[in-house]
């Protein structure tokens, strides 16, 4: 007799994923997908899709899903939860779609503590267009539309989404977490799990920043990104828990 | 004696290798006598009896394209 150790979720759909090859976008759906089944909750959730690589997330996820205006993501959050609040609301967002023009949603979302859950994905980049210079791209990173590398003196240094977001009163738990092996993989999940746990328990504002890699804007291998990851992205943008208002003795940031 | 066992859905792998690079036992390898229908090498098991079951290899594939039996 053998027991079957792994195997895709059925929190996840059949349709192939759209994304390059290695592109951390996969492991994270999977880890959203594994959380909602762990919880039960899989048949009784709505996802609300970005604008960017994970457009089409509402194909992939084995749940109800609406995709949303460009950075707009947490207002219709905001509308779903409060008229069928028994349902689990996520959005799952890129830096593109959540760190630039979604900005405003993002923090009023969290300002007025609703009790959805949010994953955001940091890469750094703007994938889907083409790699361009994302509010997130960090000092010296080329991309096509920093040639030379993004330089501090024109466009400032990379916004910290989870610092930031830590500074919000009404924030129930924001963590970053990264994707780039198998370890950290499994911290991903347990952190996803809690921000889910937490919106079940009605406990407000939930979000987790996942470090994600984007080896065709990045312009490398798929293990190489993985990498650069850990000795690029990791330095400047420290994993943790930033805000826990629950947490025993825990008032935050 | 009944063996651990991986099985790919060749025809979704990108050939990204990550699974191959993470795999302790460097038993994993892209197959590069086959290229599945999206244009790819998919990823093959080159020695199954060293496999441990410990599903590395399908907890950091993108595509969940790897599934891991262990014999009980």
């Amino acid at each position: 007799m053998s027991k079957v150790v792994y195997e895709k979720s059925r929190g996840l759909t059949d349709a192939p994923l759209t994304y390059c090859p290695g592109c951390s976008h996969g492991i994270i759906h999977k880890l959203v997908a594994e959380s909602l089944v762990e919880l039960d909750v899989l048949e009784n959730t709505i996802a609300i899709a970005p604008v960017g690589c994970s457009v089409l997330a509402y194909n992939f996820f084995n749940c109800d899903g609406v995709q949303a205006a460009h950075g707009r993501a947490p207002a219709v959050a905001t509308g779903i939860k409060r008229v069928i609040p028994d349902k689990i609301v996520f959005t799952y967002q890129g830096d593109g779609d959540l760190a630039s023009i979604g900005t405003a949603e993002i923090i009023h979302a969290a300002h007025r503590g609703d009790n959805f859950t949010v994953i955001f994905v940091n890469n750094a980049t703007y994938g889907m267009t083409g790699g361009q210079m994302a509010p997130t791209t960090l000092i010296n990173q080329k991309t096509s539309t920093s040639p030379y590398g993004r330089q501090e003196a024109t466009t400032g240094k990379p916004i910290k989404v989870s610092e930031l977001m830590a500074q919000i009163p009404s924030a129930a738990y924001i963590e970053r977490v990264s994707v780039h092996d198998v370890q950290h993989i499994a911290k991903t999940k347990k952190a996803i799990k809690k921000a889910f746990e937490y919106q079940i328990e009605g406990k407000g504002f939930s979000m987790v920043e996942v470090l994600a890699s984007c080896p065709i804007g990045w312009n490398m291998p798929p293990v190489e990104a993985a990498k650069f990851i850990a000795g690029g992205l990791m330095p400047y943008y420290p994993l943790g828990c930033y805000r826990d208002i629950h947490a025993e003795g825990g008032s935050g940031a | 004696m009944a063996k651990n066992l991986i099985t790919i859905e060749e025809s979704l792998c990108k050939g990204c290798f990550l699974c191959a690079d993470a795999c302790p036992k460097d038993i994993l390898s892209l197959d590069k006598s086959k290229v599945n229908a999206k244009g790819y090498n998919p990823i093959q098991c080159t020695d199954m009896d060293a496999c441990t079951a410990c599903a590395i290899c399908g907890r950091i594939c993108p595509d969940s394209v790897i599934r891991v039996e262990r014999d009980a």
